[in-house]
């Protein structure tokens, strides 16, 4: 077995796969058996860094089918049924196969060596809940070459569009959905158990960091949510094979609760993607500024209630369905309300820049542009729940504007500022500083080319996942589709980076930045394949980010 | 990698060019083309101000958040000297930045309040019109007035192939609009044959839900005459991008012009049943209804998608001399669980009868079976 | 803390974590029927009961007229006609009132359905109260077979005074292929 690795071996884990798989000295299997049998929390954490990657080229390919057929009005590349496809697998895909493993390899990775822990709680369960994740993308993916093509009703797959006037393929489409939200939760369980149990002795909860504050926190979401997210598909699943109606009004079903039940996952599901994103930012801006995080409890309590926030705001996705007027009401009111603890976050990290010492490295700039542009997101977010207004803004692209500004330059951006900033600490060497801010300012400038005009075309009338337009949209598609091809080819450069930084590269010290804090710059870089095998010594007083 | 960069930003730049002299698109609403439009109702008017003055307020935060942090960036800059300060928490200012974004958001959520209730008001609209989303086109039915028809798009397939030049309101027209009277609350009742569609008009700051087996219900009031136009909001399977809305403003006057003129037609059209109609004809009439209701699915040459929409060129009931009996009630009652609307309720009897001779004789399909409007009709009255 | 106590530390929290799982499963199912309950009483989504209701006995308001419109539509897939016979009555809030429906199988066997009833505005579907109706159950047809059904129903006197038309949509759907589970639960 992999743990049985000896102690001596201090080559990381990435540096194998870039060799080629080969296996360095170790009493266990070897090539690509050890990959499969792994149970090293970060050996699993590559493999879901890894995995995510793939997806994101993937779904992100998808994204650039769209992009071609919307360069211009009228039907060019695909027809409508495959653009339907198309923008269903890349939102599937990038939800559920790039951003979340993302956060759960970073998390494999660095909440063990943040908190002092050897492994995982789990180990063994760890290596099962990755392994589901190749089997349920190969099974969404293989729908697409099934008769009939693969889900075509768009990420949110409303019924009945999902279930009686559902491709053929839509079973293997809810299994796939049933593996991967398995693998969250066995991954949601073992964050927990590690960080409850393993944490040194010495440290308390509030002297964790914010990464694995905001992963304990985004790991009970998952435990709430996912169950809701298997009981609908499941519900799909019987309206399509075993003649139930749950969603079916023909068989006094209801569509409008396959919209409830889903945005009561749904919402939650968004925060997901980002609370692990404000734990990182939240490393990664003191560092830069060499100076601490302003307000850690306050950081703390908001990221806690926009958590709790998340169960309540769930019908704002359903403006438009006819609900009452109260109901409308309370939803608008909840919804606003978010923007409180989301705004506490913005200001907290801004004023932890205030009166620092600043420098910019990758990971800063990547952790700028990501307040930069999650804040116009949000604040497009805070238009978006004043219904009046949203009623002309649900549905287009002024929304498809919105979520991917936090998604993209949000999320995105947090998970790329995290690889450079701990590059050094998985590889021993530093990314390369000059490809990184290519790889930086070609995004910054792709992402905004890409998903700015989206909100002039929306707010002109342009509804979302439509193949085809009127001409009055032209002018801006044509952008959207150039920075669209701009961003995508630009993470060509970010493989490479990380590909150079593998094999060599400026050589890293155990404290990578002069600004950081925290255990996992107390082992040398790269990281031992064990480390803090006995807890590493603690003080509060001097080592918590909530001292004095 | 920078000449690359270079010669990808020199060609964005020509092809932006280009399509600003070229592309002069006529607007389709009263949007300036990158903003709300402004609308032709006072709900619609104060929906725009209402998101002018958001806008306005998050910009405004989006200064005054972004101006402090980029001081910070480069007053505070390590290259130019700064030493960090030790600083890392202030009750007093963590309790203003707090209380001040709940004071505005209070201050936004007054005037969506007061709007939202004049949204839901329906009462006393002196017109109903219930609006059924169908895969993929719009119907209306002027309820008490017994007027309703299908509302279909109107740009040509060649258009959208790229075989045409592009109209002037290229996917947003329709063949048949809905019109209005100006000045008159017309009370909307929502509903879907088959999916979720979801009826848009941005002028008129209307977008509500059809959910099949529910009713929903929105007004609005125009003042001006003109045409409005939107498109289905809610993804609804392959055609969404193709099921325009086109709402018709004309003077009470001429709305009861148009009534009679519907009536008449349809009337006319209820008369052709009761003579013999050759092959030729049904053929001829039975192309034009096929094309704007079978095609989209089946398909222009009768090929289908299968395995969702079958094909009607060479296999099954249309082409089996046992099977026309089948093919009539799947026309006219459409197919539990599938796309195929109930086509008896709504077309008339000679469309329906020419579209069965025409799914039985195109394609090669040459069964020879010619069905009379007075058939259908028989059948639909069940005497 | 050894590393026996970490392991029974890492058991109790994922027991702990399981039942809060098991609880949010159970919680997903609970939530079809809560659903369902929450729509009778609020009336969310233009919902009335799917059973008889007793008569209010608050009076009749003879002050006030609600215009009760009566829509008929057909899914897909029966050979059925549904006529409102009486499309449009007025009624005053708490009288009784009846209006007939036609349903006709115009097709060549027998075949079953149910009208599928739906309230508009939402906010008036609970006070529309029904005392007698089809949409109870499921009708069987011969073909050719042709029958006159009542509504027998009462407009609440605690309608909100804002609402005065009522619309009440029906739509057809066959009933062969429904099993009655998530359904109607009858």
């Amino acid at each position: 077995m992999a743990s049985e690795t000896s102690q001596a071996t201090l080559h990381s884990s990435v540096s194998d796969v870039a060799a080629g798989g080969a296996a360095h000295a170790s009493h266990g299997p070897t090539g690509l058996l050890r990959w499969l049998v792994t149970t090293n929390h970060k050996e699993i954490g590559s493999l879901y860094l890894i995995f995510s990657l793939v997806m994101l080229f993937i779904g992100g390919s998808m994204a650039l089918v769209i992009r071609a057929e919307l360069f211009q009005p009228g039907m060019q590349y695909v027809q409508p049924e495959f653009f339907n496809q198309m923008t269903t697998m890349h939102g599937l895909i990038m939800v559920f196969g790039a951003i979340m493993p993302a956060f759960v390899g970073l998390a494999n990775w660095m909440i063990p060596m943040q908190i002092g822990a050897p492994d995982m709680a789990l180990p063994r369960l760890n290596n099962f809940s990755f392994w589901l994740l190749p089997v349920a993308f190969g099974i969404l993916l293989s729908t697409l070459f099934m008769e009939g093509g693969g889900p075509n009703f768009g990420w949110t797959f409303y019924a009945p569009l999902s279930t009686t006037f559902a491709p053929p393929s839509t079973s293997f489409f809810i299994m796939s959905i049933h593996l991967a939200g398995i693998s969250s939760i066995l991954g949601a369980i073992n964050i927990i158990a590690t960080i409850l149990n393993l944490r040194t002795p010495g440290m308390r909860l509030m002297d964790m960091s914010l990464f694995v504050w905001t992963w304990l926190i985004t790991a009970f979401l998952l435990i709430a949510v996912m169950p809701v997210l298997a009981g609908v598909v499941t519900m799909m699943l019987m309206d399509i094979n075993f003649g139930t109606s749950f969603f079916d009004a023909a068989g006094g079903g209801d569509p409008v609760l396959f919209q409830h039940l889903f945005w009561f996952f749904g919402h939650p599901e968004v925060y997901i993607m980002i609370l692990p994103a404000f734990g990182i930012v939240s490393l990664i801006v003191p560092t830069f500024a060499r100076k601490r995080l302003f307000g850690y409890a306050s950081m703390v309590y908001a990221t806690a209630s926009i958590a709790l926030l998340s169960f309540v705001v769930w019908a704002h996705h359903m403006f438009t369905v006819g609900l009452p007027l109260t109901a409308e009401l309370f939803f608008m009111y909840s919804t606003m309300l978010i923007a409180v603890p989301t705004g506490v976050k913005v200001f907290n990290w801004i004023a932890t820049l205030f009166r620092g010492s600043i420098t910019f490295e990758v990971p800063m700039l990547f952790a700028l542009g990501f307040i930069v542009m999650f804040t116009i997101g949000g604040l497009s977010g805070v238009m978006l729940a004043i219904v009046p207004a949203d009623f002309q803004y649900h549905d287009t692209y002024f929304v498809v504007a919105h979520f991917h500004y936090v998604l993209v330059p949000g999320a995105l951006f947090a998970i790329m500022a995290a690889v450079y900033f701990w590059l050094p600490k998985w590889t021993g060497h530093y990314a390369s500083e000059t490809l990184g801010k290519w790889h930086f300012w070609l995004s910054v400038i792709g992402v905004n080319l890409t998903f700015f005009p989206m909100h002039f075309s929306g707010l002109a009338g342009m509804p979302r996942r439509i193949p085809d337009y009127a001409l009055q949209f032209a002018d801006f598609n044509m952008i959207s589709s150039i920075g669209g091809f701009l961003f995508g080819f630009s993470q060509l450069i970010f493989v490479w980076v990380v590909i150079k930084a593998v094999r060599g590269g400026r050589k890293a010290p155990a404290k990578a930045w002069e600004g950081a804090e925290g255990l996992e710059w107390t082992v040398p870089s790269p990281a031992p394949l064990h480390t803090f095998d006995t807890p590493p010594a603690y003080d509060p007083q001097t080592d918590s980010p909530s001292r004095h | 990698m920078g000449r690359i960069l270079y010669a990808y930003l020199y060609a964005a730049s020509i092809c932006l060019i280009v399509l600003s002299t070229t592309a002069q698109a006529s607007s389709i609403n009263t949007s300036s083309g990158f903003n709300m439009p402004p609308g032709v109702t006072e709900i619609s008017r104060e929906v725009y101000s209402l998101h002018m003055t958001i806008l306005w307020i998050c910009v405004a935060i989006a200064v005054v958040v972004f101006g402090v942090m980029f001081y910070s960036l480069i007053v505070y800059r390590k290259s130019k000297g700064a030493k960090p300060a030790h600083f890392h928490e202030n009750t007093t200012v963590e309790i203003i930045w707090t209380a001040v974004p709940l004071v505005i958001l209070v201050l936004m959520a007054v005037p969506a309040t007061a709007t939202l209730k004049k949204m839901y008001d329906t009462s006393d609209a002196e017109l109903d019109v219930l609006v059924t989303g169908y895969q993929w086109r719009w119907r209306y039915e002027y309820l008490e007035e017994d007027v309703s028809f299908f509302s279909n798009l109107a740009t040509p397939r060649e258009q959208i192939y790229e075989a045409e030049e592009k109209g002037d309101f290229y996917l947003v027209e329709v063949d048949e609009p809905m019109v209005v009277p100006t000045g008159v609350k017309v009370r909307l009742l929502l509903t879907a044959n088959d999916v979720i569609h979801s009826w848009w008009v941005p002028d008129l700051a209307v977008k509500k839900d059809a959910i099949p087996g529910f009713i929903n219900e929105t007004w609005f009031k125009v003042d001006e005459p003109g045409i409005y136009r939107g498109q289905c909001a809610e993804l609804c399977g392959r055609d969404h991008a193709f099921m325009p809305i086109e709402v018709k403003a004309v003077s009470p006057d001429e709305y009861q012009l148009w009534l009679a003129s519907r009536r008449e037609a349809a009337e006319a059209e209820v008369a052709g049943a009761d003579r013999e109609w050759s092959l030729d004809e049904l053929m001829e009439r039975g192309a034009g209804t096929y094309n704007t209701y079978c095609a989209a699915c089946h398909q222009p040459q009768g090929q289908g998608l299968p395995p969702m929409f079958p094909a009607l060129a060479g296999v099954g009931m249309s082409v089996d001399p046992d099977g026309l009996r089948a093919h009539k009630e799947i026309v006219l009652y459409g197919k539990t669980g599938t796309a195929m609307p109930a086509f008896g309720s709504t077309l008339s009897a000679a469309e329906l009868a020419a579209v069965i001779t025409y799914e039985r004789n195109a394609w090669g399909n040459d069964t020879g079976d010619l069905i009379q409007p007075s058939a259908i009709r028989a059948m639909l009255e069940s005497q | 803390m050894d590393q026996q106590q970490r392991q029974a530390g890492v058991q109790r929290t994922v027991i702990r974590t399981l039942w809060v799982l098991l609880g949010m499963v159970g919680f997903t199912v609970a939530l079809v029927p809560l659903y369902d309950v929450f729509c009778e009483i609020t009336g969310l989504n233009g919902k009335t009961a799917d059973s008889a209701q007793v008569i209010s006995a608050q009076g009749v308001d003879d002050s006030r007229e609600v215009r009760v419109q009566l829509v008929t539509r057909s899914g897909n897939g029966l050979p059925w006609r549904l006529v409102a016979l009486d499309p449009v009555v007025t009624v005053h809030p708490g009288q009784i009132s009846q209006v007939r429906f036609e349903f006709t199988n115009v097709g060549e066997q027998q075949s079953s359905g149910r009208a599928v009833p739906s309230v508009s505005p939402s906010a008036g579907a609970r006070h529309f109260r029904k005392m007698e109706c089809f949409c109870f159950e499921q009708q069987w047809l011969q073909p050719g077979e042709s029958m006159q059904l009542p509504l027998v129903f009462q407009v609440d006197p605690d309608l909100p005074k804002d609402i005065r038309t009522l619309t009440l949509a029906y739509t057809l759907y066959p009933m062969d292929e429904v099993v009655a589970l998530g359904g109607f639960r009858d």
